[in-house]
């Protein structure tokens, strides 16, 4: 019986929230008085994942299996589930994650609970606190089953450095094929997709048209983060409809959020909640974010923003 | 084509959340049902392939009498058939197990869902029911084309998207994309009309229990009233977020 997590990797590399997920999975491990494993897919340097207390590292490396296909993945996740003898699973919340947990759950008989935010608060019933309602409440779930797949919501418990040996062992398995194929896959390159970003800096109606988002793009440019939008902004055309953020939208759990020129309807609060820290810029003092947010500024964006703007990079060239 | 569309039936977006109970339950009470916003962009692009190359249209629930008035509404959309599987919908795997097999009794070349369902957001219904009866699947679809069988199909990814082809028979896990805000289409009193002579079938449940249990649920805890900072020290904002909440 271990604790296994599946480490993303992408272009070798191993992506940043992994390191989250292996603290995590090391702490449950302790918890469960047993050992943690983690799963690599195709990642060439695995060394930093013994940071994070990570003393056995199985490596999958298999050409038929550079391209993420949630059905192969799946399957390559379970037979080293077998292999190891796993009973808990921690997966991230990344969309891919997200995609391949249900089927590794039915082809290994896992119970599946997502949107985790902590260690189980009781081991007999397995308990475990998640968030429900799009952010509006939390639950604590009990597992009736025999293996447990945890997904762990982004930025909900942290890093716990603990440097370990590793233990590495190369694992060949069969990869299945079907008929799905995926053809090409686009990212917007350069930028900094809103799942991954530690900052986001969001812009709504306020900002008046999409001529406006080079103060917005500035402002993330500045900042390493990534933009979002609420979503009238989505659904006029004035920003892609990856960007738009919410309960309809995408979900956004950052250490840190900006909000601009967005008045804070309960949908749009609902999805962005999980942030750590959030910023609201609003010329309105009465807008219902000021409400949500831990730090507010009234005033109007085309003002404030520039201004920010250029004081952040004052502060970034003395910081850095 | 034989298409299924799974249909949860959740609180509106603009709900208070409140619980019953000892907080174990969710508080209906002044609560507005509606079709889940995910669902409900499937249903039309449900309605778009009927329309463009001809398809009929079953709807499925798993809930009690309760959500009958959401299956309906389905129908005055342009649905032919509903069925829903008496049962409480106790987690996603038990609702999953259920559709399943109805779906191993009537099959279908398309199912689609929503990629979560806005209350419990699960996620996993779609997933599941392509594990169980072994179909492919395409969560997070932001586009969907069916020309004889072949299939093409965009899927959101972190950062992007991807183009996917597969045949049938699918499951998809659907989102906004799949049809805009403004194709979603309002009942007119024709629909609502044929829908009261439409089929509701409603079926016994499958024996299964489900493997989670939502044992409490809580509401956040009181926010701190916001700090406000004037727009004139844009210096005191950088500090409190470099020294105080430490995110800079
Ligand atoms: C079923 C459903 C699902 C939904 N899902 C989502 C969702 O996922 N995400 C989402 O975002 N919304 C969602 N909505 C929409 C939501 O209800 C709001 O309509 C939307 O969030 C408002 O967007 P906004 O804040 O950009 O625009 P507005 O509400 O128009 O707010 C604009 C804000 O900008 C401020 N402003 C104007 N000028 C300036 C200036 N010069 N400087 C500074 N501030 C300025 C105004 O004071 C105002 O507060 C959903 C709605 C429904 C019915």
């Amino acid at each position: 019986m271990s604790v296994l997590t599946y480490i993303e990797s992408s272009n070798g590399k191993i992506k940043k929230n992994s390191f989250e997920l292996a603290s995590y999975s090391c702490e449950l491990a302790k918890l469960l008085n047993t050992d943690v494993v983690a799963l690599t897919i195709n990642s060439e340097d695995v060394n930093e994942l013994s940071n994070y207390g990570i003393t056995k590292i199985i490596k999958v490396n298999n050409d038929s299996l550079n391209k993420f296909k949630a059905s192969t993945f799946a399957d390559v996740i379970s037979k080293a589930v077998n292999h190891t003898n796993s009973n808990y699973i921690v997966l991230s919340s990344s969309l891919d994650s997200k995609y391949l947990a249900p089927l590794l759950a039915a082809g290994i008989n896992a119970a599946y609970v997502n949107n985790v935010i902590g260690l189980p608060s009781s081991l007999a019933p397995f308990t475990i606190k998640r968030t429900a309602f799009t952010n509006k409440a939390f639950s604590d779930s009990s597992i009736n089953s025999d293996k447990t797949i945890i997904g762990l919501s982004s930025n909900s418990f942290g890093l716990i450095e603990n440097s370990v040996q590793s233990e590495i062992e190369e694992l060949n398995v069969e990869v299945e094929n079907s008929d799905l194929t995926v053809n090409s896959s686009e990212k917007v390159s350069g930028q900094i997709s809103i799942a991954d970003a530690d900052i986001v800096v969001s812009a709504g109606r306020g900002m008046k048209g999409p001529e406006n988002w080079n103060l917005i793009e500035d402002l993330a440019g500045t900042l390493g983060a990534a933009t979002a939008c609420s979503k009238p902004v989505s659904d006029m055309g004035w920003r892609p409809h990856s960007e738009h953020v919410g309960q309809t939208g995408k979900p956004v759990a950052t250490n840190l959020y900006i909000a601009i020129g967005i008045s804070g309807a309960i949908q749009h609060l609902a999805g962005i909640n999980s942030s750590k820290i959030k910023v609201v810029i609003n010329n309105d003092p009465e807008a219902p974010f000021f409400k949500a947010a831990d730090y507010g500024v009234i005033g109007d964006a085309f003002d404030v923003v520039p201004r920010l703007n250029e004081k952040l990079k004052e502060f970034k060239a003395q910081n850095s | 084509m034989k298409i299924l569309v799974c249909i949860s039936h959740v609180p509106d977006t603009t709900s208070k959340i409140n619980f019953t109970d000892g907080d174990t339950k969710f508080d209906t009470q002044g609560v507005q049902f509606v079709i889940n916003p995910n669902d409900e962009f499937g249903l039309t692009r449900a309605m778009w392939l009927k329309e463009k190359q001809g398809a009929s249209i079953d709807v499925i629930n798993v809930g009690n009498s309760s959500s009958e008035p959401t299956l309906r509404k389905a129908l005055a959309i342009g649905a032919d058939k509903a069925i829903r599987i008496d049962a409480d919908p106790l987690d996603g795997y038990f609702v999953a197990k259920q559709i399943s097999e109805y779906v191993k009794t009537s099959s279908y070349d398309l199912i689609i869902a929503g990629r979560e369902s806005i209350d419990y957001n699960g996620a996993m219904v779609p997933g599941l029911i392509a594990g169980f009866l072994k179909i492919n699947y395409v969560t997070n679809c932001t586009k969907l084309e069916i020309d004889n069988e072949k299939v093409e199909l965009d899927r959101e990814i972190d950062g992007g998207k991807e183009t996917l082809n597969c045949t049938l028979p699918l499951i998809i896990g659907g989102q906004k994309g799949l049809v805009e805000e403004s194709d979603l289409r309002i009942p007119n009193m024709r629909g609502i009309m044929q829908a009261r002579q439409k089929p509701l079938e409603v079926l016994e449940a499958f024996d299964c229990s489900s493997n989670t249990k939502t044992i409490k649920f809580y509401k956040p805890e009181p926010k701190q009233a916001v700090k406000l900072v004037s727009a004139d020290n844009l210096d005191e904002l950088i500090n409190l977020l470099h020294n105080e909440a430490k995110v800079l």
